[in-house]
């Protein structure tokens, strides 16, 4: 699999895309979709909640379990994906496209976000 | 355990197929191929393909190989007829359950009991444990078998093209020795599914040439492999228990709605066999003043619950457990079994939720199965 290489990438295997008018897309790596099964079920925070990078703020629920949802920065939520609430399995199948879960308006953003090869090395190690 | 996984005979064909692997009970298996749903879906409607040799064979022969069953299991296993095979369970002297086991007669004097991978070991012990004073001898066969399993409605046809074998008149729960692609093979009519299948007994060092076989012969019919995710919602929607979830060392087969399981009108041993007091004792309780009951819970949200989760009602008061839950490819939405106080078990008892989380979901008790397939 590829990581596309303008994205950055957290060790909770979410990605975050560069940001327009301060504005970043968020959602989690195929490596991360292909670990949890298909998925059934998406929480995402609502929109105008604050969330801060590396803390919990929804929930992927898998055939075989349910993983936390970790946003990669501190932020507003600007905008989260109806599509893929009410179709849980665009996280399996566009993982980095369709899949996408929300926007935030950045406010802060930790130094260690991954580059697409540290990454990539990353999942491998 | 610390030692390494056992990997099976078909351990570089599922890598070549690029499955997700996971431990179970030791051994390194296929999770899933690629969507567990998918396979799920391909089991329900056209036909699957397992590798399901971590369970656990161990073989009792002799003359008195049936009256040493009839002792260890609480089944009536001498009334078993050759060519046929019975689910059963094998418990403790208190009742527990050690493991449920389906036991095939081979022969007059033979006979195949297979364990789950988890308890082979407990099984095995069990039987030499219980086997003094009886001519009977009891082979540890782990090691001799791989196990293929076809399930599906597609899969007569897919194993006829391959055996001469007469598996028209093959029933349920009926096994025969054969021959499929040229491998010999005990054929049973068996599965953990809830659709009609074949599970194939067969020599390690024959597994791969049979996989590529059933492979070949299924690819018109859309067969696919198939991991151990949608063998678990398989048996899930078919309402069948899982060791170590539905039944424990903690729980009789009365407590798990299984009191058929268990015969006390047996004509060897004068009617003794392990556990038979307390089992007497547990059906007796169960009839009359049953403690909890095992149901299913069909969700009306698509939070899924899972194995432990409590049981509530609105106020929070705890009346059950849940041993399994998934979501349903078959039903679109999240099942699970559970262990409820009987006097919210009946069918259609409303206000009952699960705490998923800290919050409570609400849940339709329904009797199980979820799935039953259409003959």
């Amino acid at each position: 699999m590829s990581n596309p290489q303008q994205l950055r990438y957290s060790k909770e295997h979410e990605w975050l895309s560069g940001a327009e008018e301060g504005v970043s897309t968020v959602g989690i790596t195929e490596h991360a979709a292909n670990a949890l099964g298909d998925v059934v079920f998406v929480q995402l925070p609502e929109v105008g909640a604050t969330v801060a990078a590396g803390e919990t703020c929804g929930e992927l629920e898998s055939t075989k379990s349910v993983s936390d949802l970790y946003s990669p920065v501190d932020g507003e939520i600007a905008e989260i994906n109806e599509d893929v609430v009410n179709d849980p399995s665009l996280v399996n199948s566009a993982p980095f496209e369709g899949g996408w879960l929300f926007k935030v308006k950045t406010s802060g953003e930790p130094a260690e976000l991954l580059s697409a090869d540290e990454y990539a090395a990353f999942i491998q190690s | 355990m610390t030692d390494a996984p056992r990997r099976t005979a078909l351990d570089a064909t599922h890598r070549a197929l690029g499955a997700t692997m996971t431990d179970f009970a030791g051994w390194d298996m296929p999770l899933r191929y690629s969507s567990e749903r998918d396979e799920h879906l391909a089991v329900r409607t056209r036909a699957g393909l397992f590798d399901l040799s971590h369970m656990g064979e161990i073989t009792v022969t002799g003359p008195q190989a049936a009256d040493l069953l009839d002792y260890a299991l609480v089944g009536n296993i001498g009334g078993v007829k050759t060519g046929r095979a019975r689910y059963t369970m094998i418990c403790e002297d208190g009742g527990g359950i050690l493991d449920d086991l389906i036991v095939y007669r081979l022969a007059d004097q033979e006979y195949m009991v297979v364990a789950n991978a988890s308890n082979a070991q407990v099984v095995l012990d069990a039987l030499t444990a219980r086997a003094g004073g009886f001519d009977a001898a009891i082979r540890d066969d782990r090691d001799a078998y791989a196990l293929l399993a076809v399930q599906g409605p597609e899969s007569p046809g897919i194993l006829k093209a391959l055996t001469d074998a007469d598996l028209d008149g093959l029933k349920y729960y009926a096994g025969l020795p054969g021959t499929v692609a040229g491998v010999q093979a005990l054929i049973a009519r068996t599965g953990y599914t809830g659709e009609d299948g074949f599970e194939l007994f067969v020599r390690p060092a024959d597994a791969v040439a049979l996989w590529e076989a059933l492979t070949e012969a299924g690819k018109d019919a859309g067969l696919v492999p198939c991991g151990l995710s949608c063998r678990d919602t398989l048996r899930l929607e078919a309402g069948m228990p899982l060791y170590g979830h539905e039944l424990t060392t903690a729980t009789t087969p009365f407590d798990a709605g299984l009191g058929r399981v268990v015969k006390f009108e047996k004509t060897t041993n004068n009617g003794d066999f392990v556990g038979r007091a307390a089992l007497a004792a547990a059906a007796e309780r169960a009839e009359a003043n049953p403690p909890r009951k095992l149901v299913g819970l069909l969700a009306e949200g698509r939070r899924v619950p899972r194995a432990g989760y409590r049981v509530v009602l609105a106020d929070g008061t705890v009346i059950g457990e849940v041993t399994s839950g998934a979501p349903s490819p078959t039903l679109g939405k999240p099942v699970a079994i559970a262990y409820v106080d009987a006097a919210h078990a009946a069918p259609g008892t409303e206000g009952v939720c699960v705490d998923i989380r800290g919050s409570h979901e609400p849940y339709e008790v329904t009797a199980l199965p979820f799935y039953k397939r259409q003959k």
